[in-house]
């Protein structure tokens, strides 16, 4: 039980702010750092709070489609494996949930059927890396290509309009409750069910034992294979609920939707101090992490300014989360050996 | 005894519902509306002169990209449906994979079916090149289909759009409706930007707007993707709280884009699009969003160059020129569709 106690994440009764609230509170201060320089760069916009509340508004509800799949890849993460085939489930999943035949059955028939194919085929990756043994990197690698290729089957590569009958998702992205864009509660209300599953049930703490130390959980009897199957079927259902999102935001299904979401939800993950090896995470830096890369490209493009810069500034902030993790590691063991 | 009973019952019940739920589930791919039953294809119908007298029996092969989006498709279905308006004209398609190394073998493959004449829209013009000219070499002309080889002793006939004349028509209908305005605030939605023909469709409208003394703005590339427009132009909308016109350079993308703009509610504004999609078409002949007018580049271009090929195969002449063969450079004019001339336009809208 050694391993559980270890890897749990905040322990009861310090007054010390344990390292991942350190890390959040980091990331939030990139966050007003952001906001800073809007500030200076645009004085005309981000000093008036109305627009300020708008357009933080319409960050947040860029960043729901991701942010969704970033809390589902944080978990696997966690369970020490990596999914890439999110962007490729989203795109398939949107394009099965937008087909004529799909559309048929109303808004919630779609619902259903992003989230009933995210399940499966996120089950999938778990039952070829749990009990066919594959690779996680490389058992997703396929799933990336081959759903990738029967979205684009399923559409014919055409855009698959939501058809005007189909109220409830047409309206999804138009909607607010109490001022807050429905997106946004989707991916808050992901996000709270998230962070409970992850640090208030048995199953997030099966999760930590067996990305810190597999061996150790299988000795203390958790069933790791069905657990790893369990934890790519959660990827997939938040895969299948962004795809409703990016469907409502677009208001259209296809193929080439969820373009290099792995990446985002990967890169986010890492720098809210997911760690690649397993063991180590936390739902609220993922979501910061995502709310970060979307600030940033608000913040060019509100300056007018090309894509191209931010791909670079958002680099270098991959590299600088991960140097500062290290650098945090490695003093945090001297202070501990010595 | 009892539970695992249950348990198998459980999980009789869990399989027979899976399987169930997924021959639903698969039932749900299907696309077919009910009395669907055109291709969305357009077809050329020249009624002048005495070109669609049948001739010679003729062969044409026929390589293109396979489709990533509506236009590459519409292409395709344009030549397919003009090829099979002619009893003479036997139409030899062949896959052209998803890039040059695959199209390459195919072409290779047809060129050793010594069809009469090969029209081809290349994956890169100049990586195709080569193939063209073995092709020529070989006796068979071949019909380069918009995207141009490097070297024009591997095509009979050039066929091709105008990039840099689709920002032209965008920026003379900007232009014309913004001139004398004091410091109009123009936006322009590229394409993916590293691409050649996104750069000669800004630099066609910049010069055409330069020629009414106005600027571009505020200038955010997307993907051609729906979502990629939708999320850049959210943003832009955001950071540019009035804007008095917008030039989005595809349709495909622009179905992102008008989301976009009624997510902010914006209307001050009026938009261009580019390419002519259908879905384009009927938001112009609706009024019902910004969109006011869009510049072709229409994939009708593959049918005309299916109907040159079998006049070049035939030996035949175009009707309307002296010449006794067919001309070896085509540029098709960008075409302004506005609600004015947009019912004339419908029939050769695009599904994207």
């Amino acid at each position: 039980m050694t391993v559980l106690e270890k890897a749990t994440p905040i322990p009861a009764g310090r007054r010390e702010w344990s390292e991942p609230v350190k890390r959040n509170l980091g990331l939030v201060g990139v966050l007003i750092a952001i906001l800073a320089v809007g500030a200076i760069t645009r004085p005309d916009l981000f000093l008036d709070l109305d627009w300020l509340w708008r357009n933080e508004l319409l960050i947040l509800t860029q960043a729901s489609a991701i942010g969704v799949i970033t809390v589902g890849m944080t978990f696997v993460m966690i369970g020490g494996g990596i999914d890439l085939s999110v962007g490729a489930l989203v795109a398939l999943t949107s394009v099965w949930c937008t087909t004529v035949a799909t559309q048929q059955f109303g808004s919630l028939g779609m619902i259903f059927t992003a989230v009933v194919v995210g399940v499966i085929a996120g089950s999938l990756n778990g039952v070829l890396i749990a009990y066919g043994r594959l690779v996680p990197f490389i058992a997703t690698l396929a799933m990336l290509v081959a759903a990738r290729g029967l979205a684009q089957m399923i559409s014919g590569k055409l855009t698959q309009r939501v058809d005007v009958a189909n109220q409830f998702i047409n309206q999804l992205s138009f909607n607010k409750i109490l001022g807050i864009p429905a997106l946004v509660l989707i991916m808050l209300a992901v996000g709270v069910l998230g962070w409970i599953l992850l640090n208030r049930t048995t199953f997030g703490r099966r999760t930590f034992a067996i990305g810190g130390n597999p061996e150790a959980a299988r000795l203390a009897g958790i069933n790791i294979r069905r657990h790893l199957v369990l934890l790519y079927a959660l990827s997939g259902l938040c895969c299948g609920i962004a795809a409703i999102i990016v469907v409502s935001l677009s208001s259209a299904g296809a193929a080439d939707h969820g373009d290099l979401y792995e990446l985002d939800a990967i890169a986010a993950a890492i720098i809210g101090g997911t760690a690649l090896s397993g063991g180590r995470g936390t739902i609220v830096g993922s979501l910061l992490g995502v709310v970060i890369f979307k600030g940033i490209t608000n913040l060019f493009i509100v300056n007018n300014l090309e894509q191209e810069y931010q791909l670079i500034v958002k680099g270098a902030i991959i590299v600088a989360a991960v140097l500062i993790q290290q650098f945090r590691v490695s003093s945090l063991r001297r202070r501990t050996s010595g | 005894m009892s539970v695992s009973d249950a348990l198998s019952r459980r999980r009789l019940l869990a399989i027979g519902s899976a399987v169930g739920g997924g021959a639903l589930l698969a039932a749900c791919t299907s696309n077919e509306k009910k009395g669907d039953s055109g291709s969305g294809s357009q077809t050329v119908n020249n009624s002048q002169g005495d070109n669609t007298a049948p001739g010679k029996a003729v062969k044409i092969g026929f390589s293109a990209p396979a489709a990533d989006h509506g236009w590459i498709a519409a292409i395709t279905a344009n030549a397919t449906a003009q090829a099979g308006k002619y009893s003479e004209v036997t139409f030899v398609p062949v896959a052209a994979g998803k890039d040059v190394t695959e199209q390459r073998p195919a072409v290779e493959s047809l060129i050793s079916q010594k069809p009469d004449v090969i029209v081809m829209l290349p994956h890169d013009g100049a990586q195709m090149t080569s193939t063209g000219r073995k092709a020529m070499d070989a006796g068979i002309p071949v019909v380069n289909l918009d995207r141009e080889f490097s070297d024009p002793l591997a095509y009979r006939l050039l066929i091709k759009g105008d990039n840099y004349g689709m920002g032209v028509a965008a920026g003379h209908y900007i232009g014309q409706k913004l001139k004398g305005k004091t410091n109009p605030v123009i936006a322009e939605i590229p394409g993916i930007d590293e691409l050649q023909l996104t750069q000669d469709r800004s630099k066609g409208f910049r010069d055409a707007l330069a020629l009414y003394g106005l600027k571009v703005g505020p200038r955010i590339a997307a993907r051609f993707t729906v979502a990629s427009g939708q999320e850049v132009t959210a943003n832009l909308l955001s950071g540019n709280p009035h804007i008095d016109a917008v030039w989005n350079h595809d349709d495909d993308q622009g179905v992102g884009v008008l989301q976009a703009m009624q997510q902010a509610g914006r209307k001050e504004f009026f938009m261009v699009g580019g390419a002519g999609s259908l879905d384009a078409m009927q938001h112009i002949k609706a009024g019902d969003t910004p969109l006011e007018a869009t510049v072709t580049y229409s994939p009708t271009m593959a049918s005309s160059a299916i109907n040159l090929a079998r006049l070049i195969a035939q030996g035949r002449k175009m009707s309307e020129l002296a010449e006794l063969q067919v001309p070896k450079l085509i540029i098709l004019q960008s075409e302004t569709i506005t609600k004015d001339n947009v019912d004339q336009y419908m029939p050769l809208g695009f599904r994207s």
